[in-house]
């Protein structure tokens, strides 16, 4: 993080160079010069890093003193008079230099090499000291080149690595004339247990690490300040371009991530240029049936379909929405949005379908990540909205992260997370698996899936038991507490401790620990609500914050995770059924004419289906029609052959996208989409901050912009809509959205970032909300118990596992991008199933051979891979693979409140293939 | 954390254990007997291995980076297996003035191998050293915790003699 500026009031004065300057707070010499427009040369030093003071190449003479000071770490007092221009020290900073121009001779892989600038800078062109003797290089990452003939051992990767990603792989070993930065117990990089997350790469001064393919000695065309495109954290980026193609990225200095970036941020972009991109529009060939089939080929969509130009494309696409409109009523289509788009793509979208096909059928992936747990959000405390950002946890006493994997899903997240176990905060880490965050964790709860209720439930019971209750929190801010304590009585910890398997003793330490902090926050994922009782599991989670008063303080709140880059977004921006832009309900009489009016149509009352429901109405045939814009619903739905089947029914699908995906195969027509880089629009990320994503990038061949596109249907539907530029369909937007009222388009295009609620322009935004109530009606928030339901499948003798599908590192999602992106590609190229050892020799393979996994709906073969931090009998199966669609064989049973279906708990079984 | 580190699988002995509790009893923090634990180790099994790092590393609550940089910064511990015995020549200024070439040659004949090298029968491995503080004894050597100072040939070759 930038060397925070803790006390502004606090001032030093003192003299630099002959001349005086301020240092604020706990400025050091050299930030204070720096500040005041002084230059002194640095190498070990970085902003984001901790001075460690070891190259002293930033000696300053200061008087008085006998022997020069490392600027980089010396506070100037008062009255100090400090010289960096003085004989003395320039000798000692060009002596630096020069002996490391002779260590590194003329090793050069970087245009930015700061060695190379300060000793521009000093006039240092020769060396009087000889090489020594230089390692080979090590390009066994596929992402990183190591090169350590350029290094000068500042240590600044290994602070990267240790202190700033808390990922523990780089280390400085030997010493003397061996010292040597090492991965892991010095094994090649790409054999270490790094991560890629490159933030080595951005702090190397030398380019001794440097993105792979050296693309540190292109010369760059143009930088563009975007956002990433890939999960819900939001980091700020820089991509670096030439040639209208993406060199490298680095991390910007953005509130969420402050400069960091993990692999598919840093690593994730040359998806944009895969020769599988479509280019042109395609219509289905006549005769040729949809479906995965022998026509389907991502490589060589022509097999399937024909070109076609986009006049042709747009009016048949349109036309086929059309006739199902006005034959069979608007209800017979229905619309998937994409919670990967930005917010005005997300709003034109929906006001497309609820104006142009008229009914409310539109949804998107958030109803298969935390629709359970906004409901029990908006039940409880009135908002879906995270109370705190995760910054905040620098703040937090206790950090308790359930069903979450942050450290393969929200990694830069997640190194917040760990930064804070690693000072104050206490980390407890619930989950069925022991992923690489729980390394962090001060208790770790390894409980049984399905058993959430049960486990927190007995929290509540301890709490309430031992008189850890904030009642003065809950008799001013809430209400129906008295509720969960008649519930509560038979959830003892003693009972629920062979439901869950953890022991009695162990719940109630951590509700204990839970309860006695003044500051705590909760994170979790979809292993909270992807069950049929998310809604449940969600409700428990919101009762343990309002009962202990841990909500609406700095470092005390409630943050479900976010997945997608702009789930938070897509959803304000009203691409859910039963809501208009900010949650404003369809149903509601006064709302519906409101938007009636700023639309100028009229506008159905009845809540839309959602994802599951659409699915299933296609394969009834009362869905004819859809519009499906990047979204993989052949991929990412539950029970896949089932809802496969449907899209198969429909009688007219137009699919808009980057690439030919499984849905595709589905489709009567399929539009070329843009890229995340190839547009400018607004995104949400998990932190309620809404954040510019810039066009980087040309269109290539004739793909187009999606909010061309979807204003080019709509024109085709009878909607007169003439937007000229996506800002003015962002004002449009926030003149629907109280919640942004504050934020118009060129304060979002000058911060880059900008919190909500945010009521003006001067409003900073609100990073911690619900500090005096909740937006509910009675402006309490609202206990709601729970009670034991278990999962609708659970194991018996034939199917005796339980799968837990989730994602890695490395893919996004459904994989559409990911696996097209080489470096993310290459580091993970085929589908995986997670064992437990004990299971896999029960299988009787090894480690890497094929075990075929079944259940009730389908089945599937993947490598297996020996995971000890799971336990035996649950397996675990990321879903990004086609070819071992992991949702081929979930189950689509429903959350009867979220509608969320059960993606993390159903019964298989395993065999050698 | 790579599960193939994990899995490594090397625990330490009881004994081991035993002298690396009383090790870290003595400090405010378990970091605190890094050193001890390795030696230990390395006295029971001769160099410490990967396998150990990653096993002190567990056992202190370290992370195993954090015990390799220890494990490589000081030259005391072998961080490649080698012979039975060690002998560590001091080559450093006094010595060397004190005529430690020709003790280093001397050896080099006797058992037919270079500096850094291990006799073929796996008896005997020849180190260099810089100054072990004992410049009043030059030429020195060390072999297992034990100096051997004012070196001759003579002293020299019944050393080699003593050894299994
Ligand atoms: S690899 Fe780069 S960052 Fe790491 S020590 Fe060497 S020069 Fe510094
Ligand atoms: S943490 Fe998320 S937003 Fe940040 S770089 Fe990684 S994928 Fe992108
Ligand atoms: S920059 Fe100050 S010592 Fe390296
Ligand atoms: S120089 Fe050999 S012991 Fe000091």
């Amino acid at each position: 993080m930038n060397a925070p500026i803790t006390d502004t009031a606090a001032t030093v004065t003192f003299s630099f160079n002959g001349k005086n300057i301020t240092a604020l707070g706990d400025e050091t010499i050299f930030q204070a010069a720096r500040r005041n427009g002084y230059e002194i040369p640095h190498l070990c030093y970085s902003d984001s890093l901790r001075a460690d003071g070891n190259c002293r190449a930033c000696m300053v003479e200061i008087d008085g003193e006998r022997v020069l000071a490392p600027s980089c770490c010396r506070q100037p007092t008062n009255d100090m008079t400090v010289r960096g221009d003085s004989d003395r020290a320039r000798k000692a900073q060009s002596l630096v230099l020069e002996l490391l121009r002779g260590e590194v001779g003329n090793s050069h892989f970087s245009n930015g090499s700061e060695l190379d600038h300060w000793c521009d800078q000093l006039r240092v062109t020769e060396s009087r000291f000889g090489d020594r003797q230089q390692p080979a290089g090590d390009t066994s990452h596929p992402a990183i080149a190591v090169n350590l003939s350029a290094c000068i051992q500042c240590t600044r990767c290994v602070r990267a690595c240790r202190e700033e990603q808390a990922n523990d792989v780089i280390g400085f070993a030997y010493r003397g004339i061996r010292a040597e930065i090492v991965f892991d117990l010095g094994d090649p990089m790409g054999e270490s247990s790094c991560v890629g997350c490159g933030e080595c790469v951005q702090a190397c001064p030398t380019g001794a690490l440097m993105p792979a393919g050296g693309v540190g000695l292109e010369t760059i065309d143009q930088t563009v300040d975007s956002v990433c495109p890939y999960c819900g954290v939001g980091c700020l980026l820089t991509y670096h371009v030439k040639n209208n193609r993406i060199q490298y990225v680095t991390g910007r200095d953005g509130p969420s991530n402050h400069g960091r970036l993990c692999v598919k941020g840093r690593y994730g972009f040359d998806y944009v240029n895969h020769p599988e991109r479509i280019e042109r529009p395609l219509i289905r060939r006549d005769g040729v049936p949809k479906g995965l089939n022998e026509h389907f080929d991502p490589a060589d969509p022509l097999r399937m379909f024909r070109e076609a130009d986009w006049e042709e494309a747009l009016e048949y696409s349109a036309a086929g929405l059309r006739r199902i409109r006005d034959q069979h009523g608007g209800g017979a289509l229905a619309g998937f949005g994409s919670a990967k788009g930005s917010n005005e793509e997300a709003y034109l979208f929906q006001k497309l379908v609820r104006t142009g096909f008229g009914t409310n059928n539109v949804d998107h992936c958030t109803r298969l990540c935390h629709a359970s747990s906004v409901a029990a959000l908006l039940e409880g405390i009135g908002s879906g909205a995270v109370s705190n950002q995760v910054a905040d946890v620098a703040n937090a006493e206790v950090i308790i992260v359930i069903g979450a994997n942050p450290a393969s899903n929200h990694p830069v997240a997640a190194t917040f997370m760990k930064n804070a176990a690693r000072s104050n905060a206490t980390l407890v880490i619930i989950d069925p698996r022991r992923t690489d965050l729980s390394r962090h964790a001060h208790h770790f709860l390894q409980f049984r899936p399905d058993t959430d209720v049960a486990l927190l439930n007995a929290m509540i019971y301890t709490i309430i038991e031992e008189g850890l209750v904030d009642s003065n929190y809950v008799n001013q801010y809430t209400e129906d507490f008295e509720k969960i304590q008649e519930n509560i009585a038979g959830y003892s910890p003693e009972a629920m401790a062979p439901l869950c398997g953890i022991d009695a003793v162990k719940i109630r330490e951590v509700a204990r620990l839970y309860g006695a902090s003044r500051n705590s926050m909760i994170f979790w994922g979809m292993g909270i609500s992807q069950h049929i009782h998310g809604t449940d599991n969600a409700r428990a989670l919101i009762a343990l914050a309002l009962m202990t008063g841990n909500v609406g303080r700095p470092g005390t709140g409630l943050h479900p995770l976010r997945g997608q880059n702009n789930v938070q977004g897509a959803s304000d921006a009203g691409l859910i059924p039963m809501m208009f832009p900010d949650y404003q309900r369809v149903d509601d009489q006064g709302v519906r004419s409101w938007f009636e009016q700023y639309w100028k149509v009229n506008l159905d009352e009845k809540p839309g289906l959602t994802v599951v429901e659409i699915m299933n109405a296609a394969l009834d045939g009362e869905i004819r029609g859809m519009y499906v814009v990047g979204e993989n619903p052949a991929m990412s739905d539950p029970d896949l052959n089932h809802s496969r089947q449907a899209l198969a029914a429909l009688e007219h699908l137009v699919v808009q996208d980057l690439f030919l995906t499984e849905t595709a195969a589905y489709a009567d027509v399929v539009l070329p989409a843009s890229a995340f880089p190839e547009k400018t629009g607004t995104f949400s990320n998990t932190d309620r901050r809404v954040q510019m994503g810039r066009k980087a990038l040309d269109l290539p061949g004739e793909a187009r912009e999606d909010l061309w596109i979807i204003q080019e249907m709509a024109k085709r539907l009878g909607l007169d809509w003439a937007y000229g530029d996506v800002s003015e369909v962002y004002e449009e937007m926030r003149g629907a959205m109280p919640s942004i009222s504050g934020m118009s388009w060129d304060r979002i295009e000058r911060e880059s970032s900008v919190t909500y609620p945010c009521q003006d322009e001067k409003d900073p935004g609100q990073s911690v909300v619900f500090g005096d109530g909740f937006p509910t009606a009675s402006g309490r928030g609202r206990f709601v118990p729970s009670d034991l339901i278990w999962a609708d499948e659970r194991p018996d003798d034939e199917y005796p596992c339980v799968l837990i599908t989730g994602r890695q590192l490395e893919h996004w999602h459904t994989g559409a991008m990911t696996r097209r992106a080489s470096v993310l590609n290459a580091i993970e190229s085929y589908p995986v199933v997670s064992l437990h050892p004990d299971d896999l020799e029960q299988v009787g393979v090894a480690e890497g051979a094929l075990v075929r996994v079944e259940s009730r709906r389908g089945e599937l073969v993947a490598y297996a891979r020996v995971d000890s931090g799971l336990r035996s009998r649950e397996v675990f199966i990321p879903f990004c693979y086609v070819e071992a669609a992991a949702n081929l064989l979930t189950n689509a049973a429903l959350d009867p409140v979220g509608k969320i279906p059960e993606f993390k708990y159903c019964a298989v079984r395993l065999a050698a293939a | 954390m790579n599960p193939t580190l994990v899995d490594r699988r090397y625990r330490l002995s009881q004994a081991v254990m035993a002298e690396v509790d009383k090790e870290a009893a003595k400090y405010p923090s378990r970091r605190a007997a890094v050193k001890s634990a390795l030696r230990y180790c390395q006295e029971e099994m001769g160099w410490v291995s990967n396998e150990v790092v990653t096993a002190v590393a567990e056992y202190l609550g370290l992370e195993p980076i954090e015990v390799y940089e220890v494990a490589t910064f000081y030259d005391m511990f072998y961080t490649e297996p080698g012979g039975r015995h060690r002998i560590r020549v001091c080559t450093n200024v006094s010595c060397m003035l004190r005529g430690a070439e020709a003790i280093v040659n001397h050896l080099q004949e006797q058992l037919g191998i270079e500096i850094g090298e291990t006799s073929p029968d796996g008896r005997i491995t020849l180190l260099e050293a810089e100054c072990l503080a004992a410049c009043g004894g030059a030429p020195m050597l060390v072999c297992g915790n034990q100096y051997f100072e004012n070196l001759t040939t003579d002293k020299l070759d019944s050393l080699l003699d003593q050894l299994d």
